[in-house]
């Protein structure tokens, strides 16, 4: 291979991503802090009110985030897994395993504010529109991929039949996020969108943005940290393993 | 062509025939998946007959009634095109307000007027600070003397 470009494929052993991503955690844990103390100080003292809702909007400093994160991290994840079925790599299928959990809080942080924005705003915590139905279904195809991966005990196996799953459930990504354009629901349209300014207050935007920015930095560091452990479970024959500092102390 | 290439090209025929399949179903089930109905889609007929279902549209400005009970209201929900009457009995989420969005759950009687089970507001995607919204407000006002 040409000596120019970056040969991606070293990283794609296990063993030098190890040592790689436990370099990487502590600057993802220290850039979730910046943001999440900023994103929060914005949220609750800076922004104001709404002239709407009252302080009830100030839930969006989470929902937005964790849905936006729920959405992303399944993107992820099948990248992963498609990588994984094309070039049978190892460490692409110990990825998508490691996302799947941390997917399926954001889906349900998502779920569980909105249910409780919606109680006082709509009248009711739950309704059966395409919007939040399609949300739940993401929920459980994270469960879903969760359930299967450890319903079979080959790891290599675990990790295709996860794949497979992760693939035919990207499906419901668009589904989820062109609900509010393509169907009459209750929920509201999106408030911020690549083709258009945003509809919202300049400080309430940036505060919501910084706690995006925080979610994806917790994400990052958390699903590293996963990764790293799924790594060492599964190669704890390989003689790299063993010589580890952490290992052998 | 490399078994590789072979198994990618596989993932991307698979997805896409599966992205074609969804099309398809979501199109099928098109008029399931609304959450309401427009009042210009049920003066077309399009809502289901002496069944529930929901209407949904704004709130026509001045049309909000409180009987003497306190519970009972009626109000206009309207798509600017056509419009129905509302009655409901119970309390109003927050978010109800005139010229506003709703979304109303009931029969709709032979008189015409739709007798509501449940109400609920619905929002739009603006957020703003409360001076905000007096300005625009006022802006508003503004247009609507210039163009009388």
């Amino acid at each position: 291979m040409n000596n120019r470009i970056i040969n991606w494929f070293k990283f794609a052993s296990p063993q030098t991503f190890y040592p790689l991503a436990g370099k990487m955690i502590p600057w993802f844990w220290a850039l979730t802090a910046l943001f999440g103390i900023a994103g929060l100080y914005i949220g609750f003292f800076v922004a104001p009110t709404d002239a709407q809702q009252g302080e009830g909007y100030r839930i969006i400093f989470i929902h937005v985030p964790a849905s936006w994160m729920s959405m992303f991290i399944y993107l992820v994840m099948a990248f992963w897994a498609a990588l994984g079925l094309g070039f049978n790599t190892r460490l692409s299928g110990m990825m998508a395993s490691a996302l799947a959990p941390t997917g399926a809080l954001m889906a349900f942080l998502s779920l569980w504010t909105g249910a409780l924005w919606g109680k006082p705003m709509w009248g009711t915590w739950w309704v059966w529109d395409a919007r939040l139905t399609s949300e739940l279904i993401l929920f459980f195809l994270y469960i879903g991929f969760i359930a299967l991966q450890s319903a079979i005990d080959d790891p290599r196996r675990a990790d295709k039949a996860g794949a497979v799953l992760a693939l035919v459930g990207v499906v419901n990504i668009p589904i989820i996020y062109f609900s509010v354009k393509w169907w009459n629901t209750l929920h509201q349209g999106a408030s911020v969108s690549l083709t258009r300014s945003p509809s919202m207050a300049q400080t309430m935007l940036w505060g919501m943005l910084l706690m995006a920015l925080a979610f994806w930095m917790y994400s990052i560091a958390v699903s590293l940290a996963r990764v790293r452990a799924i790594i060492l479970e599964r190669e704890r024959h390989a003689g790299w393993v063993a010589d580890l500092e952490e290992v052998r102390s | 062509m490399k078994p590789r290439h072979k198994r990618f090209a596989l993932i991307g025929g698979a997805l896409a025939v599966l992205g074609i399949a969804a099309a398809l179903v979501l199109n099928a089930f098109q008029s399931n998946l609304v959450f309401f109905f427009t009042p210009t889609q049920i003066a077309a007929g399009e809502a289901p007959k002496g069944k529930t279902f929901r209407i949904g549209g704004l709130v026509k400005d001045g049309s909000l009634q409180r009987q003497s009970d306190g519970l009972t209201v009626q109000f206009v929900v309207t798509d600017t095109a056509k419009e129905f009457t509302v009655a409901y009995t119970g309390i109003l989420p927050d978010l109800f307000r005139e010229g506003k969005g709703v979304v109303a759950q009931g029969k709709l009687g032979e008189n015409g007027l739709f007798t509501a089970s449940e109400v609920l507001a619905k929002h739009d995607e603006n957020y703003m600070p409360p001076e905000a919204q007096h300005a625009v407000d006022e802006a508003h006002k503004a247009a609507r003397t210039v163009k009388q």
